[in-house]
Order: C-alpha cells, then sequence, then structure tokens
C-alpha cells in the first residue's frame, strides 16, 4: 500500500498527535523525555516548537515523522499523519511517506550532505528513488527550487560539491533536497542555529517565501523565539517535554500567558546599569596587533588596536572568521602577535606566553565557550577552583578549602560543591565553576570567549547577571567576545565591531548599536531577528531601497 | 568501592571467569613456596615420571617436579612480565605525552625513532639485543620494556593529542603551569581508560614475549622455572604421546585469555560500547 498524496479541502489536520510519551533510557532506566504532548498541524500552517534543550522538541519533531533516536522508544499516544497511523507502521510503508511527503531540515547541512556527491545528486535522489518523477523532471524541478531559494547561478548549482558553496547556500540546498518531492510537511530542526546572523537573515527570507509558494506545512524547531516570530503561524511553547503554552504567533507575542514564556520574551533585555567609567584608566591596551597562523599564512588579524578602560566591558562582536576569538588567543599569547603591542595595567606584555611572568598571567584570565570542555573532567571542582590559588597565591589545606567554598558562594552555588566532578553539574553550572576558576586568581581582566552561547538562554541569562554582579562588586574588568547582539546591548559599555581581521567600527555602546555609521555594522545589526511579527519583511524592503545585503557587502570587499 | 563491586556484579560471565583466573594466578604466584609440594629446583625422582600420587604431573626432563615447577613458573614469569609492563608503560607515556605536548620538533624525532624501532620484528631485535647484552633477568625486563614502549608510546602520543587541543589544557598553560603538571594532572587521567585497556593487551604480548625468548633459549635462564623453557625442555616428550609440555603451554595460553576476557570487558565499559 502506498498512500498517495491528498490534496483536498484546506481545513482539517494533516498531523495529529495524542498524548505523545517518548521515553529514554539512561543505563538501564527508562525515563519520560516528552510527557503526554498533543499537538495539532494544519495544512498549509507553520507551527513553531520552542523551548530551551531537553525540552523535547526535537524527540516531537522526529516523531512526527514515524521515527526515534537510538536508545530511546515511543512508549504511548498516537501520531497520525493524514489519516494514517505513524505508530507501529511497518518500515517499508513508512520508506514511501519519508522523503516524498514528510521531509527533515537537520541543523547542520554540512554533516547532511555527502561531501563525495555534487550537491544536484543529492537533492533529487529522494525523487528519483521514490520513482516520483524522472531524473530530467526532477533536476528541472531542482532548478527551480534553486531559483525560488534564490542560490546563485540556479542552472549549474546543482553540478557544485557541497565544498564549493557557503554554508548557508548549502542550508538552502538542503532545504531545495526537503522540497523536492513537494512534500506535504517539512519537520525543520534548528536549520538556522548554526548560521552567522547575516547569512541567517538570507535563509529566513529564503525559506519563509518558498515554503509560501509551494503551500507546505511544517514544524520549525528552535530555541529562538525572535526567529520563530517571524516564520510561524502559531507557537508551541516546550519546557521538560511538556507544553508550557501554545497559540497564534501574535498572541504569544502580545500576551503571553505562562510565566515561563514571559520570562523566554524577556530574554537579554539590558541588564547593566549605567556607567561613567574613567577614560583614563585603561586597564589593557592593544596596539596594532596583526597575526597570522603560521608565519607565512594569511593574515587572521591586521592592525587590530582596542582599549578597555577599567571595571567596563568590552564587547568585541564579529561573524565567525572574523577574528575576534583569534585576537583574545593573540592577547592571552597563546598565539603570538607578529606585530603590535600588548599593554596589561600600564605594564607592556610579551607576545610569547612562556615569557611572561606568574604574576601577568595571574591579572589576565579567561573564561570559555564550552564548559564541557573548558573544566577538566578528571578534577574535583576543588582542585578546579583551587589550583591557581595554590598556583599564585601558594594556598594550602584548610585555607585553600575555605576560599574556594568562598568563591562557589560568590558565583551562586552551595559550598559542597567543592567534592563534586565536573560531570555531576550541569551546562550553566559548569560555566559557573569556570568563573569562579578565573575569579581565583583576582585578576584584572577576565576574556570571556562566546561565554554563554552553548548555553539556554535563561541560563545564559543568569550567568550575564552574575558576571555584571562581579564586576560591581570588584571592580573587574571584561572583554567580552561574542557573535550575539543581543548579549552586547545587555551588558556591553563599549563595543568593537570585526570583520576579515579588522575592527570596522568601535565605540561606546549604545551609540553604536543605536547608529551604526558603517556598512557592516548596518548590515550587521540589522540582520539580528527581532520579537516582532513582519520583521524580516520590513528588513528586507529597506536593504532593497538602500542596496545592501550580504551579496553587495561581499563584493564591496572584493577578493 | 561500592559502585566497584556493584560493576563487578553486572560484568559478563566471561570478565568474571577472567577476573578469577587472574586471581588465582596471582595468588599461586605470590605464596608459591607455601603451595608448591617440592622446591623448584630440586631433583625429586627419576626422569619423565608419569603423574602419579607423588607426583601430579609427573617430573620433567631432568626429574623435577612439575607441578611445583609449573606454580614457581607463575611467579617468575608473571612477575617479570609485569615489572616488563609498567617499565615499558611508564617509557611509552612518558615520552608519547611529551611528543603530543611538545608536537613540532620533538614529536617528529620521537616519532621516527620509534618508526625505526618498529620497522624491525620485536623478536628478532629482541633476540638481537639479548645477544649482544647478555640475558640476565634485569637485561631482559629493559629490553622487553624499551622494544615494548614503542607500541605505549604510539597510543600514549594518539590519546595524548586529543587531550592537549582541549580547553582545560590550554587554560592550564595560561595559568602558567609548566609541561610536567601538564602531563601529570591534565592529561593523564583523562587518558586513563585506554591506557589501562591497553596495559591487558601489552601484558599479555610481554609475557608470549618472554616464554617464546625463553623457549627459544634467550630468555629466562635455567634452572629458574619458567614456563617457556620448560615447554622446549620437555618438548621432545610430545612426539611420545606425552602431554607434559602442554602443561606450561596450557598456563601461557590461559592467562592470555582470561586478561583478554578482562580487557574486552573493560573497553566496553569505556568506549560506549554498549549503547
Amino acid at each position: 500500500m502506498t498512500p498517495t498524496r491528498t490534496n483536498e479541502g484546506d481545513g482539517g489536520d494533516l498531523l495529529q498527535m495524542r498524548d505523545l510519551r517518548v521515553e529514554g533510557r539512561v543505563e538501564e532506566t527508562w525515563s519520560e523525555i516528552v510527557k503526554g504532548v498533543d499537538l495539532d498541524l494544519r495544512r498549509r500552517e507553520l507551527l513553531g516548537l520552542i523551548g530551551e534543550s531537553g525540552a523535547g522538541k526535537s524527540t516531537i519533531g522526529l516523531a512526527a515523522m514515524g521515527h526515534v533516536r537510538a536508545g530511546c522508544r515511543i512508549a504511548g499516544g498516537s501520531i497520525v499523519f493524514d489519516g494514517v497511523e505513524l505508530r507501529g507502521m511497518d518500515n517499508a510503508t513508512r520508506r514511501s511517506l519519508l522523503g516524498v511527503r514528510i521531509a527533515y531540515v537537520a541543523q547542520s547541512a554540512a554533516a547532511a550532505f555527502n561531501p563525495a556527491h555534487t550537491i544536484g545528486s543529492q537533492v533529487i535522489e529522494a525523487a528519483v528513488q521514490h520513482d516520483v518523477m524522472s531524473p530530467a523532471a526532477a533536476r528541472k524541478r531542482a532548478v527551480a527550487l534553486y531559483r525560488q531559494l534564490r542560490l546563485p547561478a540556479p542552472e549549474t548549482f546543482g553540478r557544485r560539491y557541497p565544498h564549493q558553496v557557503s554554508g548557508g547556500q548549502l542550508q538552502r540546498a538542503m532545504l531545495a533536497m526537503a522540497m523536492v518531492c513537494g512534500p506535504d510537511m517539512i519537520v525543520f530542526d534548528e536549520p538556522t542555529t548554526a548560521l552567522d546572523v547575516t547569512t541567517q537573515f538570507e535563509v529566513l527570507l529564503a525559506m519563509k517565501q518558498a515554503i509560501k509558494a509551494e503551500n507546505m506545512a511544517g514544524l520549525y524547531i528552535t530555541h529562538d523565539l525572535a526567529v520563530v516570530a517571524q516564520l510561524a503561524d502559531r507557537v508551541m511553547v516546550l519546557r521538560y517535554g511538556e507544553t508550557v503554552e501554545e497559540g497564534e504567533t501574535e498572541r504569544i507575542l502580545d500576551a503571553p500567558q505562562a510565566d515561563y514564556t514571559r520570562q523566554l520574551l524577556n530574554v537579554r533585555k539590558a541588564l547593566k546599569s549605567d556607567r561613567h567609567p574613567d577614560e583614563g584608566d585603561h586597564v589593557l591596551r592593544l596596539d596594532g596587533i596583526t597575526a597570522s597562523y603560521g608565519r607565512d599564512g594569511p593574515r587572521v588579524l591586521e592592525d587590530v588596536s582596542l582599549s578597555v578602560p577599567r571595571g567596563t566591558t568590552a564587547a568585541i562582536v564579529g561573524e565567525s572568521g572574523s577574528g575576534k576569538s583569534t585576537l583574545a588567543r593573540a592577547a592571552t599569547g597563546l598565539l603570538p602577535p607578529l606585530g603590535g603591542r600588548i599593554e596589561l595595567a600600564g605594564e607592556p606584555l610579551r607576545h610569547r606566553l612562556r615569557q611572561r611572568t606568574l604574576e601577568q598571567l595571574r591579572r589576565l584570565q579567561m573564561i570559555y565557550q564550552m564548559p564541557d570542555v573548558s573544566i577538566n573532567p578528571a578534577q574535583r571542582i576543588e582542585v578546579v577552583i583551587g589550583r591557581p590559588l595554590t598556583l599564585y597565591f601558594g594556598m594550602t589545606g584548610r585555607a585553600r578549602r575555605e576560599r574556594v567554598e568562598q568563591l562557589l558562594q560568590q558565583v551562586e552555588l552551595p559550598p559542597d560543591y567543592a567534592d563534586r566532578r565536573p560531570s555531576e553539574l550541569s551546562g550553566g553550572q559548569k560555566q559557573r565553576i569556570g568563573i569562579a576558576r578565573a575569579l581565583a586568581a583576582e585578576p584584572d581582566v577576565i576574556i570571556c570567549d562566546e561565554v554563554t552561547s552553548a548555553l539556554d538562554q535563561v541560563v545564559a541569562q543568569g550567568i550575564l547577571s552574575l558576571l555584571l554582579r562581579l564586576q560591581d562588586e570588584t571592580g573587574i574588568s571584561y572583554v567580552f567576545i561574542t557573535h550575539d547582539l543581543a548579549t552586547v546591548r545587555a551588558i556591553a559599555d563599549t563595543v568593537a565591531v570585526m570583520y576579515q581581521g579588522r575592527i570596522v567600527e568601535s565605540g561606546v555602546a549604545d551609540e553604536v548599536l543605536r547608529d551604526p555609521q558603517t556598512d557592516y555594522a548596518k548590515l550587521l545589526l540589522s540582520s539580528v531577528p527581532e520579537m516582532k511579527i513582519g520583521w524580516l519583511e520590513e528588513v528586507e524592503q529597506a536593504r532593497k531601497a538602500r542596496h545592501v545585503g550580504v551579496e553587495a557587502m561581499t563584493e564591496s570587499a572584493g577578493d | 568501592m561500592q559502585r566497584f563491586i556493584r560493576t563487578l556484579a553486572g560484568a559478563p560471565l566471561t570478565a568474571k571467569l577472567g577476573l578469577a583466573i587472574i586471581a588465582l594466578y596471582l595468588f599461586t604466584a605470590v605464596f608459591a613456596p607455601l603451595l608448591a609440594p617440592y622446591g623448584e629446583r630440586a631433583i625429586v625422582g627419576a626422569q619423565y615420571l608419569g603423574p602419579g600420587p607423588d607426583h601430579w604431573l609427573g617430573t620433567d626432563n631432568l626429574g623435577r617436579d612439575m607441578l611445583s615447577r609449573v606454580i614457581f613458573g607463575a611467579r617468575n614469569t608473571v612477575f617479570i612480565a609485569l615489572i616488563a609492563t609498567m617499565l615499558a608503560f611508564l617509557i611509552g607515556v612518558v615520552m608519547g605525552f611529551t611528543a603530543a605536548v611538545s608536537r613540532g620538533l620533538v614529536d617528529q624525532i620521537l616519532s621516527r625513532v620509534v618508526d625505526g624501532i618498529m620497522s624491525i620484528p620485536i623478536l628478532i631485535f629482541g633476540l638481537l639485543l639479548l645477544t649482544v647484552f647478555g640475558t640476565s633477568i634485569p637485561v631482559l625486563i629493559t629490553v622487553i620494556a624499551v622494544l615494548e614502549s614503542t607500541r605505549v608510546y604510539r597510543l600514549a602520543r594518539a590519546v595524548g593529542m586529543n587531550i592537549v587541543v582541549m580547553d582545560y589544557v590550554e587554560a592550564a598553560y595560561l595559568r602558567g603551569e609548566g609541561t610536567w603538571w601538564i602531563m601529570r594532572h591534565e592529561i593523564l587521567p583523562n587518558a586513563l581508560s585506554p591506557l589501562i585497556a591497553e596495559f591487558g593487551l601489552r601484558f599479555c604480548f610481554v609475557f608470549l614475549f618472554i616464554s617464546a625468548l625463553s623457549f627459544l633459549g634467550l630468555g629466562i635462564q635455567p634452572p629458574t622455572a619458567d614456563w617457556g623453557s620448560m615447554v622446549r625442555a620437555n618438548a621432545s616428550l610430545i612426539s611420545f604421546g606425552d602431554p607434559t609440555p602442554l602443561i606450561p603451554a596450557a598456563a601461557i595460553a590461559v592467562l592470555t585469555v582470561a586478561v583478554n576476557f578482562v580487557v574486552d570487558w573493560f573497553l566496553y565499559n569505556v568506549s560506549g560500547l554498549q549503547e
């Protein structure tokens, strides 16, 4: 039996889940990941599933295709797609549905494409495999989709290999792959999360127009409410595997009912108080830094200058590849700069890490993006936080233990966590340990490299407020490296925008954010999704009028 | 401790069997003088006696009690293999981590030297070195440890390479830690699982290597009881249908299999294969 496409009637539910329960196995015990969720998806409707990690949104997305991850099982409930129960359906029948009537768009296009085949052959594969259309017809349809998705040179785009196109283009190609058979429903699992904001903007726009043009329904899974506001007709907020709230997108944004939804909406509103830093006293000063990987490699940093007034937060913002993390590596001496001058509290620093004194190292600390790999999993928390105390201040035994407990309290963790191992802590707690470790050295400056980007929004919010509180208490300065402008807005006093290894614009954060002067800063700032409906179209109109955009930008950069 | 017991209780039958056999071997090795009915070197009867009430496993080519020699053999062979393996790990792990931490020229030099040593078949190289330096037990241990450490080096370097790129190692550098501290406190604890599994396997190879050397006459020297040389000394009996030389051979085989059972179980646990 092959279910055929039924297109009659525009009302009616395409997908109906009732009391869906999915369990996951941890060692020998099964625990519920999804705890009885009801979901209705109408034809031509885009439903946004929003929640933090562990909310069960991806699990629901997969269940919508009758699928579960390894180590999981559907424990109860029903999943009815267009009148057919997906649970317990035999594999052959399900295969005839997947790819043809239900398609999936994953987060990482780079991982979804086989690098050894051309994009075109992979885009049409499902259509040809399922005998939906002839290879020639499929290719024709693919070209039409490339055009619809605004991919460059649609006639020949399919002949390229995955490594020959950019990340944003590959993500759109994956969308073409999902759409080639003209499915009734597409499951989008965080399709723009891994992209830079300017790229995300282009992908979102192309995606929205293509979905509307093709009259498809979809489940859009994301953690970013602002993104979902641009696309979804309806939003379902999930937490701990349960539905928190569900409603029309507009209603959710304007009048959220649940506290949790309100919390998500309020994320990263400005946290900092107005401060007037002493402009004369610069704690960290970088002057004309030039750096490359390998002596003859291309310059990753070109004449970068930056200074951080004492007791303030300087944000360095840019997209991937802009050189912002390299700047941190150059400042810390991990990647000795080829030229330039680094000054810490008025004292010039040697370029090489090994040539710096222990005292200089103490005064410049760092917090990392991923707490999972920045804290040694084999050490107890007491050792993690205590080691800098021993190294810098010679503290041991009882005194060290007391100081560790003090530091734990300072980062709002119970003192008995000193006896735990990192694996017993959550991501946000581990990041707090990372902060305590940096704090233990009593530094002048802490470099924070994307410290919140691996965390859920509400948790990230907590980390940011903690950092600000510590700044108020200790007068510490931060260099905050991030790609996330909302974070900058929330905590930075000054901001430097980096693009292709240079600082293109810098100044007082509020001014730069309000009224950027350079083209790139304008493009970057206007690409950050805002939590209002119709923002996507507004920005597109504005850009068309002034002819700015990613394409225009890369042309002018000219390499 | 409780977790350890629970893990042990949940082990598959093969692993339990393996652990029991290893425990038995160690017990035998430690208490050999108490367990053996006769002395290690004492000639107690006629040559080539068959199994009987006085000599459960008969006597060997010089009229020594086979059972006593098998028991003392456990002590000699197992302990020499254990010491050689530990020495091999000490050398291999330190060198491997040094290469992983230093990279660049140091890594190149160490790795190419190791490649050079590994390109010569280990048994031939071992025989050559033992011929040159003589066949005392310290020399035997050193030669085996050096040769086997090349294999350990490769593993330690590969595992170390994966760990040095972690942010916590970078954080240690930024903190101002020295190389030795980083190797000892940041890398080693996280490399322990693969190294312990490798230790089990390596021990088997060393053990077999010693037995092979002894069989060839360049290993543990008579009259010290050793399973490899015992096989050789009584090898001619096999053509008369007497199974005596198979007894020390079986002792070697059983221990090898037992260690492999345990290592398999351990690897299965640490590698996440159970998912």
